[in-house]
């Protein structure tokens, strides 16, 4: 039950509740940092470690904060561990921070990580919170990486490059010549907008799905299905024909092959509905 | 004073804020539906960008600087333009009300506003002096007021568009902006600064 409730809220922060792709948030980094995977990825490091640790933070401390200056709270919080993050890329990573800029200090001003301290750590036990933060960060930096990959690749022909610029694995052969405006702003908000147009599909093809499934069953059940129907015994899904053919005939083999049919056809449900509809 | 002009240009052109550097994109997409409400945040990013240009640059300088405690930057800013905005908002709904009921509703927003942060880390970043650093925040300021302006025109022919199902909202918004973006990298060859 406790694993159930942990792996929902990360399925939540990653996939339904994507901050960027879904919710929207933080588009600033999102179109400044996506020029390279490596940049991508430091910029996404960066911001899951401030999310954990801000998260875990309020969390302990949210009975404490008087709930008129609890913003003004979560922000002093948050810059506290941004600037200690920022020190730290300074010290180990300066390729890192000289690629990436502003852009590690303005994580206060990240609404995604104000977001969930208002709506998630406020509320919730430490754990819970910090696997949020966690989950969060993850569906940011797999957005950031997704956004990057598809930049980097057709503004450059390579892949993986470092943040200084050097290195990287040319993908496309000596043919290609690298479609520049995708590493300049133009190109990050083509593709941002291109591949949220994806997203809105996929989301919108397997709701469809979902209620066309939903539909059939209802269907099945009152015992109007055009090709299905539920074995009287037994309560499996069978073809009409099948059911309809047997008994007429003693001598039909399919009498003995009726279980595995079901068995079949219950496992090829989806797709038989999908045609039916 | 080449110098002050150079700056001023290239922060409202070269180096626009939206269209170049990313800063302040959330209401950039937020409020940018009609021209008149993207007025109206401009002029209240500009106002507060204006006056916490200089109240940062005092408080790096006066402050954080003797007592070397540089490292504080971010957390000293982002209270002082909180605080600032506040104030700002006090201040006009009891002396210029005319002002606040214009701009009123934009000012909670600012704080959030990765702009006004920016323009004041930037500052610092660029050793501007006090007189560099408000010509700097209220010219980027006028850039994002320019870009937001714009954006909302473009927005409100799209309202008549009728893009396919996958790429209605945010999509066809994106690439809207990305088109007036590539119209301002043009801007980009006219090097003013450096």
């Amino acid at each position: 039950m406790e694993k159930n409730k942990y792996l929902s809220i990360f399925k939540e922060g990653v996939l339904t509740n994507n901050p960027t792709f879904v919710q929207l948030l933080g588009m600033c980094p999102t179109l400044a940092t996506t020029t390279s995977i490596s940049n991508a990825i430091g910029m996404g490091a960066a911001v899951i470690v401030v999310l954990m640790c801000s998260n875990l933070f309020i969390s302990l401390v949210r009975k404490l904060i008087p709930k008129e200056v609890r913003i003004a709270s979560y922000i002093v919080i948050i810059s506290g561990f941004v600037t200690a993050v920022e020190l730290l890329i300074k010290a180990f990573f300066p390729a890192i921070d000289a690629a990436l800029g502003l852009f590690i200090p303005l994580i206060v001003v990240n609404c995604i990580i104000l977001a969930r301290a208002e709506a998630f750590a406020s509320k919730n036990a430490p754990l819970p919170s910090v696997i949020d933060g966690l989950a969060t960060g993850i569906g940011f930096t797999g957005a950031l990486t997704c956004i990057a990959a598809v930049r980097e690749l057709l503004g450059t022909g390579m892949l993986f490059a470092s943040s200084d610029g050097t290195g990287g694995i040319r993908i496309f052969g000596e043919w290609f010549t690298p479609i520049t405006v995708f590493l300049l702003p133009a190109g990050a908000f083509l593709t941002l907008g291109f591949l949220i147009a994806l997203v809105q599909k996929i989301t919108a093809t397997s709701i469809e799905r979902k209620r066309i499934h939903e539909l059939e069953l209802d269907a099945l059940d009152a015992g109007y299905h055009k090709t299905l129907m539920r074995d009287p015994e037994t309560g499996k899904v069978v073809k009409k024909a099948d059911i309809l053919t047997v008994g007429m005939d003693p001598a039909d083999p399919r009498e003995e092959n009726k279980k595995d049919d079901a068995e079949f056809l219950d496992g090829e449900n989806k797709d038989t509905k999908g045609e039916n509809a | 004073m080449s110098e002050i002009f150079m700056i001023m240009f290239a922060a409202i052109l070269t180096e626009n804020f939206i269209f170049s550097k990313f800063y302040g994109i959330c209401p950039f997409l937020g409020v940018s539906d009609k021209p008149s409400t993207a007025l109206g945040m401009g002029m209240a990013v500009t106002f507060v960008m204006t006056i916490s240009s200089a109240a940062t640059w005092a408080v790096y300088y006066l402050i954080l600087e003797p007592l070397q405690l540089e490292y504080l930057k971010t957390i000293a800013f982002i209270l002082v333009i909180a605080t600032l905005v506040q104030f700002i908002e006090m201040f006009l709904r009891k002396f210029i009300p005319a002002l606040y009921s214009a701009l009123g509703i934009y000012l909670p927003l600012i704080t959030t506003n990765c702009a006004v942060l920016g323009s004041a880390l930037v500052n610092i970043q660029e050793g501007y002096n006090l007189l560099e650093s408000v010509v700097f925040g209220f010219s980027a300021a006028l850039g994002f007021t320019m870009a937001i302006v714009v954006f909302a025109g473009v927005r409100e022919r799209m309202v008549f568009a009728n893009p396919p199902k996958s790429f209605q909202g945010y999509p066809i918004l994106l690439i809207a902006a990305s088109l007036v973006a590539m119209a301002f990298s043009g801007f980009a060859g006219m090097n003013f600064a450096r």
